[in-house]
């Protein structure tokens, strides 16, 4: 039986993934391997995350760290010696991209990650590529400007995110009496704000602030309250492969460095094709400058 | 409300694409699990000493669990156990092998066995040995006494396709749902969702009535 | 393979509880459906054995509707669009003030989709149980709403309790499909173990081993049940 299952694996391994014949030299990295052996790279995918990874009117993933992906997938290419490279999405949600990572299923993430010490426990990171951290959304109106407001009210938070557990340790620190209504993503959260099923969304702002734009009439939306988190956002890459991770840091600097960091930064952000218009900040700007090491 | 239903068209590649994945999943499912669903009632037919126990535990076991658990398992199982990357895809469908040849194993078991043992007694008569028969003369019976109730699984599996939503792969269910939330047209997408589904299944389900009729008749 | 397991999760604050509190809520929303279910599926399944037309129609249009269209996308109709659909204030108190509305609108969901699979089996069970009965019924005087409750359905039950009891298993299975809308019942429970943990296989199987032995446990009690409720005469009793 279990040869059967196998052999049935097999089978639709074959259907599912037409693969290249490894030529490159991948030398010690898995990943690098795997790409080179099937020349596909597989890319990770958030679908609400605006403007960082989110599907565009071609029904393709796009945004920012979709871009900072491709200079990686252009570096790739340039490492193995092979000119095409197949990009194959997988779209992921909070509550699954680490455990993708880990597995091998996907190569990259490239999302909107926060880069914190637990996560490092189970998959790598890249170089910070923006900083935020985590707000509430709300109707104007609604009266509702900080968590404190909240008593007796609901709030919908992202399985898998920081910012449920910054909000969960909130609410849970003051006593607060909030209702969490847990959401499988961002879409589905800003579903639920939009149509009253909840009185805030918390998230990341500068999600928030691109779910906004993205609305049907962004003007009845605002962003509130203090900071509960600080989030800087990485690339996900997976453990235990120095080689790729030094790649994927190698084409990072050197976009910090050459100043391309800015100008792509500037396409998404500046005001970007949603209108989300938030100009590089100096925390952000002072990053990409440490972060630009000499080759 | 104001409802807008020319999202739909406006989308048709982004839907029939989503729907081409349901399709493919769910006949490559019945395909995988017919072949082990047929391997495993076999085992248990002929009392394979052991084998036929494990075969007995696993339709149980499978049984009693809920498929969202099982796609959640394979999903993330099924590349560390093959050491490589494999597609959510290839997980997705070895996840509903597995689970849909339980399901299968039960209904070919009850088809066998609705086939007169004579029939059996008969081909082992004339020299076939014990498998030769069995492939030869009671499988296709079976098959065809089973057509029917094999079909009505069929359509509950197309069913079931839609439940890869918990892991995102773009099915039909899915790229509508892309579409819902893109064009912020949730509850036309839905109810398109629901009238396509309905439409396609209740002409299955019709055309399966028929052929039990025409069955019944010969 | 190449993951670290550690079984130890499993019995850890506050792990244990959670996997207990999802399991408790799988069977508040499995029996709370059940009982929708089978109240609803029972009287559709006497509309499609009635002499009245009328009814037979109502029967089989609810069962066509609900049989063909997947319980997931039953479940967004109900969760997603129905409230949209309904005056504001009515939409307001679905989605709001009325109590857990997720979890609500999932029992309502898995209950009106079993109705129609119960209302199956109630139908064939009073088939099986025959003309004859229900004719020789109204031959000594009894009116047709006499007929069902004093001889078709008492024994159409007994018929049926296994076909009954794979439909409450399913709902038991099904149920899990609540997690779509946010509601923390055992499957999702194991996924917000992973998220704290890592450690998801230990919590799946966890889950895999609680709906193994529910579901082993309720076919066990009703297998005792059958035998002893069965009917006189029939292969169910083994005394054919």
């Amino acid at each position: 039986m279990k040869r059967i299952i196998v052999k049935l694996a097999a089978v639709a391994f074959a259907i599912a993934s037409v693969s290249g014949v490894a030529i490159a030299d991948a030398g010690d990295s898995p990943t690098l391997k795997r790409i080179a052996e099937r020349g596909v790279v597989n890319i990770g995918h958030r679908e609400t995350s605006i403007p960082f990874s989110y599907i565009g009117p071609e029904n393709e993933p796009i945004g920012y760290s979709i871009d900072l992906c491709m200079k990686i997938v252009d570096a790739i290419k340039a490492e193995l010696g092979m000119d095409d490279i197949e990009v194959k999405y997988t779209p992921v949600t909070g509550q699954t991209r680490i455990p993708l990572i880990a597995n091998g299923t996907i190569d990259m993430e490239c999302g909107s990650t926060t880069n914190n010490l637990t996560r490092q426990k189970q998959v790598e990171y890249l170089p910070t590529t923006f900083i935020t951290g985590t707000k509430i959304a709300s109707k104007k109106g609604s009266g509702i400007t900080q968590i404190e407001d909240m008593n007796g009210k609901a709030i919908g938070l992202s399985s898998g995110t920081t910012n449920e557990k910054a909000i969960k340790a909130v609410i849970e620190e003051k006593g607060l009496d909030v209702k969490v209504v847990p959401v499988k993503d961002h879409s589905q959260g800003w579903l639920a704000l939009e149509t009253d099923r909840i009185d805030a969304y918390g998230s990341d702002d500068v999600l928030l602030f691109g779910l906004i734009s993205k609305s049907k009439d962004p003007s009845q939306f605002q962003v509130t309250g203090r900071y509960l988190s600080f989030d800087p956002y990485a690339l996900m890459v997976q453990r235990n492969d120095s080689t790729f991770e030094r790649l994927g840091r190698v084409v990072m600097a050197g976009l910090m460095r050459s100043g391309e960091m800015k100008e792509i930064y500037a396409k998404w952000f500046e005001p970007g094709p949603t209108g989300i218009n938030m100009p590089l900040s100096a925390t952000l700007g002072t990053a990409f400058e440490v972060q630009a090491l000499p080759d | 409300m104001d409802l807008d239903f020319s999202v739909i068209p406006a989308n048709s590649e982004l839907l029939v694409e989503g729907m081409k994945m349901t399709f493919l999943l769910t006949a490559l499912a019945i395909v995988g699990g017919m072949i082990l669903g047929t391997f495993l009632a076999l085992l248990r037919i002929a009392k394979v000493p052991v084998l036929a126990q494990i075969a007995a535990a696993y339709v149980n076991f499978f049984r009693s669990l809920p498929l969202i658990l099982v796609i959640f398992w394979l999903f993330f199982l099924v590349p560390l156990i093959m050491g490589r990357p494999v597609g959510a895809f290839s997980s997705v469908l070895v996840a509903f092998i597995l689970f849909e040849a339980a399901y299968y194993s039960e209904i070919i078991r009850a088809g066998i066995n609705s086939v007169s043992t004579g029939q059996l007694a008969a081909a082992r008569a004339i020299g076939m040995t014990y498998w030769q028969s069995m492939t030869n003369v009671v499988l296709p019976q079976a098959f065809r006494a089973m057509t029917p109730i094999l079909l009505t699984q069929a359509i509950i599996l197309f069913q079931d396709t839609s439940l890869v939503y918990v892991v995102g792969l773009r099915d039909f269910l899915v790229s509508a749902e892309i579409v819902a939330n893109r064009d912020q047209r949730l509850v036309e997408m839905f109810l398109f969702v629901a009238v396509v589904y309905f439409v396609l299944c209740f002409t299955a389900s019709l055309g399966v009535k028929q052929l039990q009729r025409k069955f019944a008749n010969d | 393979m190449n993951y670290n397991w550690d079984w130890g999760i499993l019995f850890r604050d506050p792990y244990a509880g959670w996997i207990l509190e999802g399991l408790w809520w799988t069977i508040v929303i499995s029996l709370l459906a059940w009982v929708i279910a089978f109240t609803l599926g029972s009287i559709l399944g006497v509309f499609r054995t009635t002499s009245s037309p009328i009814l037979r129609a109502i029967g089989t249009c609810y069962v066509e509707l609900f049989r063909n269209i997947p319980i997931l996308v039953q479940l967004f109709l109900w969760y997603f669009v129905f409230p949209e659909i309904l005056p504001d204030d009515w939409g307001r108190w679905v989605k709001r003030d009325m109590p857990a509305p997720a979890m609500t609108t999932a029992i309502v969901a898995l209950g009106l989709y079993t109705a129609s699979r119960v209302c199956e089996q109630v139908r064939s069970g009073i088939e099986a149980v025959g003309v004859g009965q229900r004719q020789a019924g109204r031959a000594i005087g009894m009116t047709e709403p006499q007929v069902y409750r004093h001889i078709l359905l008492p024994n159409a039950y007994r018929i049926i309790i296994p076909p009954l009891t794979s439909e409450f298993l399913t709902i038991f299975k099904q149920s899990s499909l609540a997690l779509t809308i946010g509601v923390v019942e055992l499957t999702a429970m194991t996924r917000q173990i992973e998220e704290y943990t890592f450690q998801g296989f230990e919590a799946f199987t966890a889950a895999t081993i609680v709906y193994s032995l529910v579901t082993f446990t309720v076919m066990f009690l009703m297998r005792f049940v059958d035998k002893r409720t069965a009917l006189p005469g029939t292969f169910a009793s083994g005394g054919a």
